[in-house]
């Protein structure tokens, strides 16, 4: 017998059913044909248009805000300032207001709102208000902001220095003495952004009883409730949250911004539904980015390749207001304590205001910047061992049900196999032949490289509430249709399919029969919220258990009607039947049967699941946060023209650890996407932050990859059968995109002999780089 | 200037659009994009707005059968001329080749850029039935997609040009 609570982890047989197929997403061809209903297609009788009035000055005293004439212009129906409609507290750092009344912090800070009937009558309002400033001396670069005497970004802070990270196991400090290998460097990582396709967007609208219901892209409905109730003190139970399909958001949507009580706000002052839809440009500057970090990193190795010590100390700049992405530093610790056998680790991050723009989380969430200068430098020892990068790696990759030293867990771990396949399919044996390989070009001044580099994430969830739970019901209906509510939200990833395929099998019922709602919060049960790849296995769990929940009472009923025991029956193809001599009740009579019956009843299966993890500890922070661990290896080949600098990507292979694919096809498409952020990191993008000012806030001026751009990715899932997850699945959502810079920039210094510590590794600085390298031809390294 | 602006705000123009086959005649505020007059007035919500600015590529219709980003044509500049949006690829309620390529291949995840990389190929495929990859990541290098890392949209458009 199995275990009743768990589904099968689909170690030793293959599952005949839908699980492992190829199937397309439940709303592609919606998408496809463009009648999927996104937020910006959403409108309301009599509904207005909010605009939000920035300060774009980086640091002052907000004197006073004239909105008279605003006010007068026809078509105008509200102008709320921080003055006539102070909202209270919210955020992570409980630092943030939704308008500002006293002071502006950041050049992003909501200082006026206004409602119109139209876009352009909003706009026109904006530019009717007048605000007097007294500025204030403003810091940009979060080490000035520590030092003391700098501007005090909030007077209520003890200091600039919002929190500091302090993790260590071994001893670090004499390990680095004792080891035979040390490499050392500075790394230095730019602001990006989600740039997911669609921008932000919300919705309100109250009803005549004083129940307000938002549209929004949030990532987190439940949380959003919470929010929203803190910083405008409208009770949570008045609170429903509708998610239309969301086109991407890639962590934008993991905290609530101000723009969303300001929503609120217009429509509580005008008594219509009010929308804010973000602009690009809005967009550009007021979603919360990948924060820029400033890192001093060293690493260690013993003479026989063993990896012995890590330190890292990072200067992180969450900007004016603390969002989630000052948690990303647990993220970070995870990467350079964890991956691999580390038996010393030290590392420190202070998270600090400034007056820039406030940063949060993106897909990773501090794992693409931990994982760029951990494996750069894995690389860097490896050198200095002379030792194949390849060979180094596996010496010391992690194995299966081993605990770290940081007391991370790890039960299916296929890192091995992921680095075998990744080196294979790249080609590595023949890059032993380096030297004439970095000249196998058609052109003569373009060398050729190759450059590998691992990935090690959360894969069974991430207990950073204290809840990582995530409730599913399953209800079947008199005609068999099978509707799976769940707590979980789709933003364009495909956990609705991947969701769907496990209840079908579940329950044995075809996947076209089974729908999933997961966009009412009115409706569906409570779950933490998209991040952290966990909801193919947090949600799947639950989704699995609702569905064995809602199976037992289909069979307990046809057993009786059958006259078997409910052991004795299965389900198929529409119909419940008898294992042994075919009798058979079709499946939606059952139902039927047991509707339509005295003392009656309906069938809904319910399921709940959190996994068996912790939080971390507050002090050691030590602790198993994730019930399943997913791992990776990139390789990649590049050409590096030695006269301009300019790196091309040729060819990318991304093995992962996924442990079970429900919908290969989608665990790819994570993947691949994620490669797509991991090459822009690596290449191109960057925001130009000045004076605490976006300089790029365009998609001409800030480069996301294009099809021509991307190389050729061949992605190789590697599947370990995780105990935990359902059907053996682990998350796969965020890794791809993790390894991807560190392995371009290994192939850089294979085909170019220097170093880059900088991201984006634009043809400029490789340029630079390479002329540096050449004066300084006694050292192979940048400096 | 502003003047100008608000004085052309109240002005309205007849336009004759030709959208999927159908003509609409509009009334419209001759400062509209094509964008805004497909959305607002005539509710055809498949082109969708990215940008702004012609960057993203996520509006792009058929104009005169070539590809372009409605947020940067005027409507008034459309008159009498034939859009083809993305609501107006299918044939008899049949998707276009490439639709269902894109489905069956994985090409759509978050989907908001899919109706414009959809328009791009539709455009290649008429003009090179028998597109090389290369080609195929030529025809939606104006179309940004930030889910898929473009590899099975690619994989897609040349399926469904087999």
């Amino acid at each position: 017998m199995s275990d009743a609570t768990k589904p099968p982890n689909g170690s030793g047989s293959q599952s005949p059913g839908i699980i492992g197929k190829r199937v397309p997403k439940l709303d592609a061809l919606d998408k496809a044909t463009g009648r999927a209903q996104y937020g910006h297609d959403v409108t309301l009788p009599g509904m207005l248009v909010g605009k939000i009035l920035y300060a774009n000055v980086p640091h002052a005293r907000i004197v006073s805000v004239d909105i008279a004439r605003a006010q007068k212009l026809r078509g105008v129906r509200a102008v709320i300032t921080g003055a006539n409609n102070p909202g209270r507290k919210f955020g992570y750092g409980t630092d943030n207001t939704p308008l500002k009344g006293d002071k502006v912090r950041c050049r992003r800070d909501e200082v006026a709102a206004v409602a119109a009937v139209d876009e352009d009558t909003a706009n026109e309002a904006l530019e009717l208000i007048r605000v007097e400033y007294d500025e204030l001396p403003a810091v940009f670069d979060p080490r000035a902001a520590l030092v003391e005497g700098a501007p005090k970004i909030h007077h209520d802070k003890p200091s600039n220095l919002f929190t500091r990270y302090d993790y260590s196991h071994g001893d670090a400090e004499r390990a680095f003495d004792s080891a035979d290998v040390v490499v050392e460097g500075d790394f230095d990582l730019p602001y990006v952004t989600h740039s997911a396709m669609e921008t932000a967007f919300c919705l309100a609208a109250f009803d005549l009883q004083g129940h307000l219901t938002v549209w929004s892209t949030t990532q987190i409905p439940f949380l959003l409730q919470r929010d929203l109730s803190e910083a405008l003190g409208i009770p949570g139970r008045e609170i429903r949250v509708i998610q239309p399909t969301i086109g991407g958001s890639f962590g934008r949507g993991l905290d609530v911004y101000p723009f969303e009580p300001i929503t609120v706000q217009l429509a509580q002052a005008t008594g219509k539904p009010v929308r804010i839809s973000f602009s690009r440009t809005e967009e550009f500057f007021a979603s919360a980015h990948r924060q820029p970090a400033i890192v001093r990193m060293r690493s260690a190795a013993r003479h026989d390749g063993t990896l012995w010590a890590r330190e890292a100390r990072l200067v992180l700049d969450a900007g004016a207001y603390i969002s989630w992405g000052a948690v990303t530093p647990l993220v970070m610790m995870e990467t350079v304590a964890s991956l691999y056998r580390v038996p010393h680790a030290k590392f420190v991050a202070d998270v600090v205001y400034t007056n820039n723009l406030p940063t949060g989380a993106m897909r990773g969430y501090g794992n693409p910047q931990s994982t760029f200068f951990t494996e750069v430098q894995m690389d860097e020892l490896a050198e200095k061992l002379g030792m194949d990068p390849v060979e180094f790696r596996l010496k010391n990759a992690n194995q299966p049900n081993e605990e770290t030293p940081q007391g991370l867990k790890i039960t299916s771990c296929g890192l091995r196999e992921c680095i075998t396949e990744a080196a294979q399919r790249i080609g590595w044996e023949s890059r032993a032949a380096t030297d004439e390989r970095r000249f196998e070009t058609d052109e003569p001044h373009v060398r050729r490289g190759v450059g590998i580099a691992c990935t090690l994430n959360v894969g069974g969830g991430a207990r950073i509430y204290r809840s990582d739970g995530c409730g599913a019901t399953v209800k079947v209906d008199d005609f068999g249709r099978v509707t799976l509510v769940t707590g979980s939200t789709e933003i364009g990833q495909g956990s609705e399919t991947a969701l769907a395929q496990i209840v079908a099998e579940a329950m044995g019922v075809r996947l076209e029969d089974v729908t999933v709602i997961n966009s009412d919060t009115s409706v569906k049960p409570w779950d933490v919220g998209v991040h952290a790849s966990r909801t193919t296995f947090i949600a799947g769990n639950a989704a699995w258990r609702a569905a064995q929940d809602a199976k037992r009472q289909i069979l307990a009923h046809a057993a009786q009607m059958l006259n078997v025991s409910a052991d004795a029956l299965e389900i198929g193809d529409r119909i419940v039947r008898v294992k042994d001599d075919g009798r058979q009740v079709a499946f939606d009579k059952v139902v039927r049967a047991l509707h339509y019956r005295e003392g009656g009843t309906f069938v809904i299966g319910t399921g709940w699941y959190d996994p068996p993890t912790q939080l971390v500890d507050k002090d050691t922070y030590k602790g198993n946060i994730s019930a399943a661990f997913g791992f990776g290896a990139q390789a990649v080949e590049v050409l590096v023209d030695m006269e301009t600098g300019k790196v091309r990507v040729l060819r990318l292979v991304a093995a992962h650890d996924v442990g079970r694919a429900i919908n290969p096809m989608y665990c790819e498409g994570q993947i691949e996407g994620g490669v797509q952020m991991g090459v822009g990191y690596a290449l191109t993008e960057e925001l130009l932050v000045r004076d605490g000012q976006i300089l790029n806030p365009t998609f001409l001026d800030y480069r996301v990859p294009t099809a021509l751009d991307m190389p050729e990715i061949e992605t190789v899932l590697i599947e370990t059968a995780d105990p935990e997850g359902p059907f053996g699945a682990k998350g796969v959502g965020e890794m791809g995109g993790t390894p991807t810079a560190a392995a371009i920039a290994n192939a850089i210094f294979d085909a170019t002999g220097v170093r880059l510590r900088r991201l984006p590794m634009t043809g400029e600085r490789v340029l630079a780089a390479i002329i540096k390298g050449e004066s300084n031809a006694a050292s192979q390294t940048e400096p | 200037m502003r003047d100008n602006l608000l004085r052309m705000a109240k002005m309205r123009f007849p336009i004759l659009l030709v959208v999927n086959g159908e003509e609409h005649e509009l009334e419209i505020d001759p400062r509209r994009t094509l964008l805004q007059t497909l959305r607002e007035e005539l509710e055809l919500g498949g082109t969708h707005l990215g940008c702004d600015s012609g960057d993203c590529g996520a509006c792009t219709v058929l104009l005169d059968g070539e590809p372009a980003p409605s947020c940067l044509v005027l409507a008034a500049d459309c008159d009498g001329r034939a859009i083809v949006t993305v609501e107006g690829l299918l044939q008899n309620g049949e998707p276009h080749a490439v639709q269902k390529a894109l489905v069956a291949q994985g090409g759509i995840q978050c989907g908001y850029c899919t109706p414009g990389i959809v328009v791009s190929s539709v455009a290649l495929l008429r003009a090179n039935p028998n597109p090389n990859e290369a080609e195929v990541r030529e025809a939606i290098a104006g179309n940004l997609c930030r889910c898929t890392g473009y590899q099975k949209i690619v994989e897609a458009v040349l399926a469904a040009a087999k």
